[in-house]
């Protein structure tokens, strides 16, 4: 069966992608994905509060004590060079290029025009073969329009695209007021793919010791949210557009292509599977396509979006309606 | 001849950048204030930097002084060329080695950071008494007076000793010199290759061990032939003076640097000459010249080559007209005609007259006078009065200089307002905190003067020995000759106060000379500043006419995201308003420094440091200075009225920073000092402090228990000492059954406290309907500090609930006794102290403290104040330090004497039973003294014995009143850090282990030498970075309590009260009840790991459920009841090790410096507390056989 796709550009032999994760931490874990047959791996992400954090962190545990008692001026070795963790990232980046034949994607994630941004520039010169820029903005300010919060993520991507030769994805969150335009403005940039939608660190509560806790991992029911706007942006956009969230199995996976996916992340599965549940992903797949007679990937493709599918209207206000009047019934 | 490269550096690291340079192997041990030279080396070694022979000098850390110069003649004997450093005590446990060294005429040049050998006090300041310790090793003691100099001598000292054989130590004042910051000319490669010659050198191996060539050197000699072998290397010593003049002479034909054996400067027709050594030369030299241009005959020898001492050199460069001669020595012999300098001068002239020697023109009148102990200040002043004595008719001999001594009147009096300070050598005093980076700054801002213009520069700091609130006193001299001025400025162009406390403290003012600058960090604006100054202040500023600038610099850091480091900030103050560089050129060299500084850590701080010298400029403001003083307060006397008169005659003197005020007569004789006296300082150094919420409050004490500076207290007490409370004093019903009906209050003491949120962060206790809210939060101090002061003075007030009242001791409960140590020194956060304070909580009052050297004997005994303290009878711990190696053994034998005591009062007692009474004899001697109700009754007891004793007239009654105090049980506690008890004191320790007297040990391990700056222990852990493991440390950590185990008759306890408070007490209470050895390993957190320390008790957590911080006891009791005698107390596996490593700076700089070898031992770390848990699990099922619990074995050892 034929399951190619194009994704930033990129010819992969299946959509099927290993989302932003600390799985590619580990050589061997990397070398694991590449031979369940992932076609691109994507690094975990870089953070602008790594970037900028960990320096500030660097100089305060280092100087702490400094030059304040007279047997102690310093209490720490100094060392010749600092591989920041960013530089360690960027060093990553490169041992993964080295043990495996795919694209490797770099990940930035952050939401200021700031400093950081240079790190786009440096995960490039590193080997990347493309960058995926995750904006992770939650608007918590009660005085921030939210035509302001979107101005700066196209600001972001517009200094990030500007920067990079690269091929250079957006994951973004599906909280802004207008997402189509939102996206339209991005497809406006030439980024050359989007991705919906990133996973705010879902909260929960531990009762016991009153501490907020987070939830890791997602499960298929975050899936609708993402396919109504796949479904929503397919065919309307330049850019490539791929899924990550919610995504556990082939049928996910072919609900996603069908809304418009070229790309399908997948983390949480993955985590809990391993790697090579990847390829179990892709025979599901392959066989339900063969099942149902397609004759390739690209031929579902979009086939449910929504200016194909048979029920357009079920992506929109009256999908609304109809739930509400089940609930009624 | 090249040009000289110029060069900004401290003395220490000039003598590394030689001695790294020209050797092969360093063998050294961490000893301040030589430490940063084995520092430098270790560093310049891991960072792959070659000596002259392309070769990296192999760097290795030994434990102890004695095992350094172990390794350096095992590494001279074969054949390398081989040094280290060290400093006082390090250097007389050097001693026999160097006799040996010497003995063997081996080429060696050691290097001395001079210090104070500890005496009635330790010491870390500078004299020569380490050094003249060594006269009779057989070494050629050779003396650098500045930074130049001992850059060059270290180089002369290898090239002579290698050409005369006979070993060098080279030696330079401590702190004055190896701390020094100053510009010089550098010694390049092609300079030392030039001075050390190959062909000696390759004698030097020769000469080494090597079975290829076998010889035997060591041999044990008989009365036939000792003496004569003894006398046979003569001609090396008489010879070396000329050698090292020749080498002297060759290096000043390649450098243009001239030195003489003997350096004589002054009026070639002086009549008065001082002769010296050391930095002080270089302040006499300045002196003298100032005395000549005023047209006074006098001149200063300095001498180099202290031995061999050559007569003929030393008495050709003295002028022939030469009529008195005052010999200063930095040294104190108690008991000798002189000190050794003096000796040897009139020795030297004698010989030299008796020998027909001498060009004099008559016989000098000879005197000597000791200086400079401990750092004393030297300045023109007093060396101007030894001139002025010189020209009297009846000279005074054994004098003092710089201090008054109002009992043996020993002082030479001087008019401090003489002064030869040059009006064209800009003067500058920095007041500020550690924590702000004032020093750090400053020491910046002399490498851009020296290095960007042609100034000669200068810098000097003085700390205070607080680790946390530490204050810093930056003195800065430019100026446009080299600046020989060896002792503190008094008068300042430019004076600087980077915290605005200071002025309520301080006389801040006092160095500003008239029409200087004063730069203030003021939390107020230009309009508001003045009116917030103390009178003294505005009528200084009003005076000197003060031209008056401020800066709110806090604000300004926290803007630019600095938090609170000010530096950048105060720095481009400095530029701004002195006038010393133009602005503009300032701030580009700052920004360029910012730029080396930083740009390997990241251009976020570079950015963020350029935006703070840009922002500052636009925040700086002069002050219109009104024209008369306005100021409706005084500044506050540092101590209560209420202060017993030693602390307000001598301790508040201390505080003030007056101390060299303070005459001979103000001070004990012997050492002795009161305790009890922190409590009168009120440093008042935190900004927040913990506030007590009654109603959300579990009462677990949890808070008092961790706190490090026993600044957080509880109370239980019944209600009515109520009466009179505060109207904001809180109070509530104390909740448990032991004391119902009592109240109960948890009290900051706010001037006390250092705000170190370790207390908010172990607070169990939330608010259910605002979790955020604990039942203790931070709150800002200054609207509360009034309040809080007289909370804190009632709560002090109230009776501690009665010791024998508690029946169960647990951490609740423990927090009820009153601490007997309190507001120490230590850091804010400190993980050491709350195990010494739970300590004096269980046992203050009848507890003795053999403490070693390091941290907890700086902030345990470090003046001016003492936090050991006393209770309401006037009871607490008794301290004292001896040595940094010998604590097991010191502590061992107050062990010794007090059970030698006991049982002469036991049997005294048993003597007098008729006349006493044999109930009360029987009560006494049998008494149950194992809780704190049969202590409370044998105490009673003792009161009836002693109101009996004065019945009875006889002499053995007198004899038994002396000791009754012994009847009393007493625990002796040997407390010290991981340096001592692994490494230096380890045979010690392991040796009073294996006996069977009862004594306790703490073991406050840190895991690295704390005091003098993370150095690397084996108590290191196995992929921590500490300095001489920069890499991270490849082995693992030491088992200590294993091999204290493997005794069998040993209690041993890992505890770490962070982790499980409970366990740490309960240890405790096991170790005090143990008859025998008891070792408690106690797990510190330290600012030496690089993290934020509120979160300590966080890490301790991690590290105790990961398994690298096992919890155990060893109890031998169990073995005689058929259990296993170790019982592990808390499970491991419950997080990973790497949850707890990636925490701490220690850990994670390894991945920074190198990511495989930090994931590498990662794994390792990770697998080996796997193994130890493994292998304690197993041992904890071990029971070990009956038969063995029934049948102990002969206690040879114990006491009889």
């Amino acid at each position: 069966m034929d399951l190619s796709t194009t994704y930033m550009g990129f010819e992969l032999p299946h959509p099927l992608i290993p989302g932003a994760s600390p799985l590619v931490d580990d050589l061997d874990t990397v070398r694991r994905l590449e031979d369940a047959g992932a076609p691109m791996i994507i690094m975990h992400s870089l953070f602008e509060e790594q970037i900028v954090g960990e320096q500030l962190a660097v100089v305060r545990s280092m100087e702490v004590g400094d030059e304040s008692y007279p047997e102690a001026l310093s209490y720490l070795p100094r060392p010749p060079d600092f591989a920041l963790g960013p530089d360690a990232y960027l060093s990553q980046i490169a041992r993964i290029k080295s043990v495996v034949s795919v694209p490797v994607i770099g990940s930035l994630n952050g939401v200021t025009d700031g400093g950081w941004l240079a790190y786009a520039k440096l995960i490039e010169q590193a080997g990347a073969d493309g960058l995926e820029l995750n904006i992770y903005e939650l608007a918590t300010d009660l005085e921030e329009p939210g035509e302001q919060v979107e101005r700066r993520a196209l600001q972001v991507a517009q200094t990030v695209k500007q920067s990079v030769s690269i091929p250079v994805a957006v994951k973004l969150s599906p909280f802004y007021s207008s997402i189509a335009n939102l996206c339209k403005k991005l497809d406006d940039l030439s980024v050359d793919a989007l991705v919906l939608f990133n996973r705010f660190y879902q909260p929960d509560i531990d009762v016991e010791q009153l501490e907020v806790v987070r939830i890791q991992l997602s499960t298929s029911s975050e899936l609708s949210l993402r396919l109504r706007w796949l479904a929503i942006l397919s065919g309307r956009i330049r850019a490539s557009l791929a899924v990550t969230g919610g995504v556990h199995t082939a049928v996910d996976a072919i609900k996603a292509v069908m809304a418009g996916a070229h790309g399908v992340q997948m983390v949480s599965a993955l985590l809990e599977a391993g790697p090579a549940y990847l390829k179990k992903v892709r025979e599901d797949m392959a066989r339900w396509l063969e099942e149902h007679e397609y004759q390739s990937l690209r031929q579902m493709q979009g086939s449910m979006s929504l200016s194909r599918c048979a029920n357009p209207k079920a992506y929109e206000r009256a999908n609304y309606l109809k739930i509400l009047q089940s609930w009624e019934s | 001849m090249k040009p000289p490269c110029r060069i900004t550096l401290d003395g220490n690291e000039a003598v590394a950048s030689v001695a790294h340079r020209t050797n092969e192997v360093i063998a050294l041990y961490p000893i301040t204030p030589a430490s940063p030279i084995g520092e430098w080396c270790d560093e310049w070694t891991a960072h792959g930097r070659h000596n002259i022979w392309g070769h990296l000098p192999e760097v290795i850390e030994m434990q102890s002084e004695a095992g350094a110069i172990g390794a350096v003649h095992g590494a001279l004997q074969a054949g390398s060329l081989t040094t280290t450093f060290t400093a006082s005590q390090g250097l007389l446990l050097m001693i026999p080695n160097m006799y040996k060294i010497a003995g063997e005429l081996t080429c060696f040049c050691m290097h001395v950071a001079t210090r104070t050998v500890a005496t009635h006090a330790l010491s870390i300041f500078c004299d020569h008494s380490d050094v003249m310790a060594c006269r009779q090793t057989g070494f050629a003691l050779f003396c650098a007076s500045s930074v130049q100099e001992a850059h060059d001598f270290a180089c002369i000292g290898q090239a002579a000793t290698l050409q005369g054989r006979v070993p060098f130590l080279h030696f330079f004042d401590g702190f004055r010199t190896s701390h020094e910051v100053t510009k010089i000319e550098e010694l390049t490669d092609d300079d030392l290759r030039s001075l050390l010659n190959d062909q000696l050198i390759v004698a030097h191996r020769r000469r080494g061990l090597s079975p290829d060539h076998p010889v035997l050197r060591g041999t044990a000699q008989n009365p036939d032939a000792f003496f004569q072998a003894r006398e046979a290397g003569n001609s090396y010593y008489d010879t070396l003076p000329e050698i090292v003049q020749q080498v002297m002479d060759r290096f000043a034909g390649q450098t243009g640097r001239h030195y003489q054996l003997f350096d004589y400067v002054g009026d070639p027709q002086a009549e008065r000459v001082l002769v010296l050594m050391g930095s002080a030369a270089e302040t006499a030299h300045e002196t003298v010249e100032h005395l000549n241009r005023c047209g006074e005959k006098v001149g200063v020898l300095k001498i180099r080559l202290y031995r061999p001492f050559s007569i003929k050199d030393f008495i050709a460069v003295l002028p022939s007209t030469t009529r008195a001669i005052a010999v200063l020595d930095r040294t104190k012999e108690p008991g000798a005609v002189g000190e050794p300098l003096y000796l040897d001068v009139v020795a030297a002239l004698r010989e030299a007259s008796a020998q027909g020697n001498s060009h004099l023109l008559q016989e000098p009148r000879v005197i000597g006078g000791r200086y400079g102990l401990s750092s004393k200040e030297l300045t023109p002043a007093m060396l101007k009065a030894v001139f002025d004595e010189l020209a009297k008719p009846q000279l005074k001999n054994h004098f003092t200089l710089g201090i008054v001594d109002d009992i043996t009147h020993t002082s030479l009096p001087f008019d401090p307002e003489f002064t030869i300070e040059a009006d064209d050598v800009i003067r500058a005093v920095f007041f500020g905190l550690g924590s702000d980076g004032t020093v750090g700054a400053n020491k910046n801002s002399i490498k851009i003067i020296g290095e960007e213009t042609p100034a000669h520069v200068q810098g000097y700091f003085v700390y205070d020995s607080k680790k946390s609130g530490a204050r810093t006193i930056s003195h800065l001299r430019f100026g446009p000759r080299p600046i020989r001025s060896q002792y503190l400025i008094r008068s300042a162009h430019f004076v600087a106060c980077h915290q605005f406390q200071f002025l309520e403290k301080l006389d801040v003012l006092e160095y500003a000379r008239p029409d200087a600058v004063f730069l203030l960090n003021a939390p107020y604006s230009a309009a508001e500043v003045w009116d917030h100054l103390p009178r003294d202040a505005q009528e200084q500023i009003l005076a000197k006419k003060l031209r008056f600038y401020v800066i709110d610099a806090q604000s300004v850091a926290r803007d630019m995201g600095l938090g609170g480091r000010i530096n950048t900030i105060m720095q481009t103050c400095f530029f701004a308003v002195s006038g010393v560089l133009p602005r503009e050129d300032a701030i580009t060299h700052i920004k360029k420094a910012i730029e080396k500084s930083y740009a390997k850590k990241g251009q976020e701080v570079v950015q963020r440091n350029f935006a703070a010298v840009d922002h500052t400029l636009t925040h700086l403001y002069e002050v219109q200075v009104p024209e008369r003083v306005s100021a409706a307060f005084e500044r506050a006397p540092l101590v209560a009225d209420a202060a017993p008169d030693f602390v307000k005659r001598v301790t508040a003197v201390l505080m003030a920073g007056k101390g060299d005020l303070l005459p001979v007569s103000a001070f004990p004789v012997d050492g002795t000092w009161p305790t009890a006296t922190s409590r009168w300082e009120k440093r008042g150094i935190a900004t927040e402090v913990p506030i007590w919420d009654p109603g959300v409050c579990i009462q677990c004490n949890k808070c008092a228990m961790v706190c490090p500076h026993a600044a957080i207290r509880t109370k239980v007490y019944e209600p009515d000492h109520l009466q009179g409370a505060p109207s904001h004093f809180q109070s509530t019903d104390y909740k448990a059954a032991d004391f119902k009906g009592w109240k109960y209050t948890i009290q900051v003491a706010p001037q006390d406290c250092t705000g170190c949120n370790l207390c908010v962060m172990v607070c169990p206790a939330k608010d259910k309907s605002a979790p955020r809210h604990k039942a203790i939060n931070m709150a800002p101090l200054a609207p509360l500090l009034e309040e809080e002061k007289n909370n804190y003075d009632f709560f002090l007030g109230i009776p501690d609930p009665p010791r024998d009242r508690v029946s169960h001791i647990d951490v609740k409960s423990s927090q009820f006794f009153l601490p007997l140590f309190e507001y120490s020194g230590a850091c804010a956060g400190c993980g050491e102290t709350p195990y010494i304070k739970l300590l004096t909580q269980l046992f203050g009052d009848r507890l003795l403290i053999a403490n070693a050297t390091g941290c907890s004997s700086i902030y345990g005994g470090n003046l001016p104040a003492t936090p050991y303290t006393v209770d309401k009878d006037g009871r607490g711990p008794a301290w004292s330090n001896s040595l940094f190696e010998d604590n097991a053994e010191f502590g061992l034998g107050m062990r010794l004497s007090i059970d030698n005591l006991s049982r002469q009062a036991q049997q005294l007692l048993q003597r007098l039973a008729p006349q006493i009474g044999d109930d009360l004899v029987k009560e006494i001697l049998e008494a149950d003294q194992s809780s704190e109700a049969g202590i409370a009754a044998q105490r009673r007891r003792i009161a009836a014995l002693r109101e009996k004793l004065r019945t009875i007239d006889a002499t053995i009654a007198n004899q038994l009143e002396q000791v009754t105090d012994h009847l009393v049980t007493k625990s002796v506690w040997l407390v010290g850090g991981d340096g001592w008890a692994y490494d230096i004191g380890f045979g010690g320790l392991d040796h009073v282990l294996s006996m069977r007297h009862k004594l306790n040990v703490l073991v406050l391990d840190t895991e690295v030498y704390s005091n003098t700056g993370g150095q690397a222990s084996k108590s290191t852990p196995l992929g921590a970075a500490a300095k001489f493991a920069a890499s991270g440390k490849a082995v693992h950590k030491k088992d200590l309590g294993l091999m204290a185990m493997s005794y069998g008759h040993v209690y041993v306890a890992s505890v770490a009260f962070g982790a499980k408070d409970s366990h740490t007490v309960k240890a405790f209470l096991e170790a005090e009840s143990f008859d025998g050895p008891a070792l408690i390993i106690a797990y510190s957190h330290c600012i030496a790991h690089g993290y934020d320390l509120r979160f300590g008790a966080e890490q301790q957590k991690l590290a105790v459920n990961s398994g690298i911080w096992p919890l155990y006891r060893f109890d031998p009791r169990r073995i005689h009841r058929g259990e296993p005698p170790l019982v592990i107390d808390a499970p491991a596996g419950r997080n990973t090790v790497e949850e707890y490593r990636r925490n701490e700076a220690r850990f994670a700089m390894v991945e920074k410096i190198d990511p495989v070898r930090f994931r590498q031992l990662a794994r390792a770390a990770q697998d080996q507390a796997l193994q130890r848990v493994a292998l304690y699990e197993q041992l904890a099922n071990i029971t070990v056989p009956q038969a063995a619990a029934h049948d102990p074995a002969p206690n040879d050892d114990a006491p009889k």
